[in-house]
């Protein structure tokens, strides 16, 4: 890389086992401000566990995060908010039995002078932010296991937005939705970088992101195979990449890249 | 805001084309589920008093029935938050046993030897302990099951059987009695109820505060512009709701001391005697108030805190409620604390209703508590369940064991009623949710 500015997030060297498996082995990412990085990968390639770590969902084993340059101490998922770190997961991590303003507000409630929780105004505040990303959503007193996938997600990004959020991490955000949703999602994902948001995006699936994506990062078994801008390479070399380790020329190879003979 | 004025609009649309009973539904926003328990209630009721010849809506029997759910139904309250968490307790009878023996033991032989007989401050400071004791009991479960890892069903199972075994410990198996005099007043009778006047008082309190709870709601909506009820759907609100407060105190104004406690009263004060004639009232009877009062506690607990939201997203979704940043693990401990807690309330109800401390109290109450918090619409899947469900059930389940009483079925025959009643309701239940998909 080139670029001379700090990054948002820089992983170095990450490295996580479970119970003698290595599902991520010294990988690193950056990640800069008004920039869209896809991780990609087969299922079970480690991004997801490496995201999480970046999340604070797991406790990595080795390495270290900076975010603007600095060492973050990330333990667990509240520390990562700390950091301006919000996550959507693939499994759309919302409680599902409670209504869309209690989703947005889990673990951060607003709360009256009493100590008491300030529905009514989160509720405002809901309908506010719900208005801007998804006008048509009116279903606010329901709980969210009656919403429809793109409900749910929609619920599941206002969610990272609302407060504020400078790095936004999404686990295959599009994996449950419609191609009219899906397209709901691309526009949102432009509007976000274009008020300076880091946006991590997570796919097995390469069709989904490219577009969106100024970078990818490849990951393989658990290493990274290389990254490389996707102006620079085609869909077909990032399928190598992902399938066989084979990096393209003009891409930056990583610890997990194939051994050329 | 054109927004709402969309919202109203759309909503005004779909109310148009559906029928009138649901339009009343949507616009009273009734929970028919809970209406449906109050119609079960009703069946039985009415059922059980064409079977005894008119015994079972009788002011004695209601206010008698009132009192014997009080210990079930405040235990309810905490079963609740636990079930909604995808937990269960099954030692909370024999904590009840546990706490109440202790507090026995401390009002009956411990304090009358520090402070003399009946001090005034013998059953605050019992009730003190008590509610320490069992807080501690439950925190305890509450550890083993959130940080140790062990599934609450043995952790608990475990402390049905220890705390069970402990409470004969405290005595070496003897019954402890009689308890203090003020402590007493919690377990109802002629003394432990507040009488006429009092109960009038109670009653019109809490038809204003229903009243100005629905006017708060009102404005708070309209505050914020969001769709609001019709007008006549909250005078209809208010109404029902003040009829049923009102209802129950004329109920319980209308249960008179017995005869010759009434003389003995009236001798005491140098009133005159009448044949058939004086009539002091019983009034709300004081573990029915402690009752209510911890219904409405937990109801804002679970509706108006932080910790109950928590409680709610971890019983809907564990992963999403961790990733959330919520400690998951503390808001277990604390649930079991809160129902350790109202073990200790319910086994205070229940030893000063029995003036005693025996052994095998809370035998089997676990059980009927498990059973009205599910019949009151406690999910067992986690996530979903009222308080005010759960206290109904637990006067479901006591209306249909003193419904029996009165009829005369045999206690055998008691029991597989209930059993039967309890897996017949849960899956009514079931269909019943089903369909709502």
């Amino acid at each position: 890389m080139t670029d001379q500015r700090t990054p948002l997030v820089e992983m170095r060297n990450i490295s996580i086992s479970f119970g003698g498996i290595h599902a991520v082995d010294n990988a690193s990412v950056d990640l800069y401000p008004g920039e869209v990085v896809a991780l990609l990968g087969h299922n079970g390639a480690g991004k997801s566990t490496l995201i999480k770590i970046l999340s604070g969902a797991y406790r990595r084993d080795a390495g270290e995060i900076l975010i603007n340059g600095e060492p973050a101490d990330i333990h667990n998922p509240r520390d990562a908010k700390k950091y301006g770190i919000e996550t959507i997961y693939q499994t759309l991590a919302v409680a599902d039995n409670v209504d869309a303003a209690a989703n947005l507000y889990l673990g951060r409630e607003l709360r009256t002078p009493w100590g008491t929780l300030d529905d009514v105004a989160m509720e405002a505040k809901a309908r506010e932010v719900m208005g801007r990303l998804n006008p048509n959503f009116q279903r606010f007193k329901e709980p969210v296991k009656a919403l429809s996938g793109g409900q749910r997600q929609s619920v599941a990004i206002a969610r990272a937005i609302l407060f504020n959020a400078r790095i936004l991490i999404m686990d295959e955000p599009t994996a449950a939705l419609g191609p009219q949703e899906t397209a709901q999602v691309g526009e949102l994902i432009k509007q976000l970088k274009r008020e300076g948001i880091g946006i991590f995006l997570i796919s097995h699936d390469i069709h989904d992101v490219f577009d969106l994506a100024d970078r990818v990062s490849v990951m393989k078994n658990g290493q990274v195979v290389g990254h490389a801008r996707t102006e620079d390479v085609t869909k077909d070399e990032v399928l190598g990449m992902i399938i066989m380790g084979k990096v393209p020329p003009k891409a930056i190879p990583g610890p997990g890249a194939m051994q050329m003979a | 805001m054109a927004d709402t004025t969309n919202t109203a609009h759309f909503n005004r649309a779909r109310s148009a084309a559906e029928n009138p009973v649901k339009r009343f539904f949507r616009a009273t926003e009734i929970d028919t589920r809970l209406l449906g328990m109050v119609g079960a209630m009703l069946i039985i009721w009415i059922g059980f008093n064409f079977l005894s010849g008119g015994l079972f809506l009788t002011p004695r029997n209601l206010w008698n029935l009132s009192v014997q759910t009080a210990s079930v139904s405040v235990m309810a309250t905490g079963m609740v938050l636990v079930i909604v968490t995808r937990n269960i307790d099954l030692s909370v009878g024999s904590i009840l046993g546990f706490v109440g023996m202790i507090m026995g033991v401390l009002q009956a032989e411990l304090l009358p030897q520090l402070l003399g007989f009946n001090h005034p401050a013998t059953w605050i400071i019992t009730l003190l302990a008590g509610l320490s004791l069992g807080a501690a009991i439950g925190a305890l479960h509450g550890m083993i099951i959130a940080f140790l890892n062990v599934p609450s069903f043995i952790v608990t199972l475990g402390g049905l059987l220890v705390w069970r075994g402990a409470t004969w410990f405290v005595t070496s198996g003897r019954t402890v009695a009689p308890m203090d005099a003020t402590f007493r007043l919690m377990g109802g009778g002629t003394e432990g109820s507040i009488g006429a006047t009092a109960s009038w008082i109670v009653g019109f309190l809490a038809c204003v505060a229903i009243v100005a709870s629905i006017i708060h709601s009102r404005k708070q909506r309209k505050r914020f512009g969001f769709p609001r009820r019709p007008v006549w759907a909250e005078y209809f609100l208010s109404g029902i709701g003040c009829a049923l407060v009102l209802g129950a105190v004329a109920i319980a104004n209308n249960y008179p001391w017995p005869t010759n406690i009434a003389r003995k009263y009236a001798e005491a004060n140098g009133l005159a005697w009448r044949e058939g004639g004086l009539f002091i009232a019983h009034g709300i009877a004081i573990p029915v108030l402690i009752a209510i009062l911890i219904g409405i506690v937990m109801t804002f607990i679970a509706t108006r805190l932080r910790f109950g939201r928590y409680v709610f997203a971890i019983g809907g979704n564990p992963e999403a409620a961790e990733l959330a940043g919520i400690k998951t693990r503390w808001v277990t401990v604390r649930i079991f604390a809160l129902m350790g807690m109202l073990c200790a309330v319910a086994a205070a109800i229940s030893t000063a209703r029995l003036n005693a401390a025996t052994n095998a109290q809370g035998e089997l109450d676990e059980l009927y508590t498990i059973a009205a918090a599910v019949i009151g619409g406690t999910s067992l899947a986690g996530g979903m369940g009222t308080i005010a469900g759960a206290m109904l059930g637990a006067l479901v389940m006591q209306s249909l064991q003193s419904g029996m009483v009165l009829v005369g079925i045999d206690s055998p025959l008691q029991r597989i009623v209930v059993g039967v009643v309890l897996v017949t309701a849960v899956w009514l239940d079931t269909v019943y949710r089903a369909r709502a998909k």
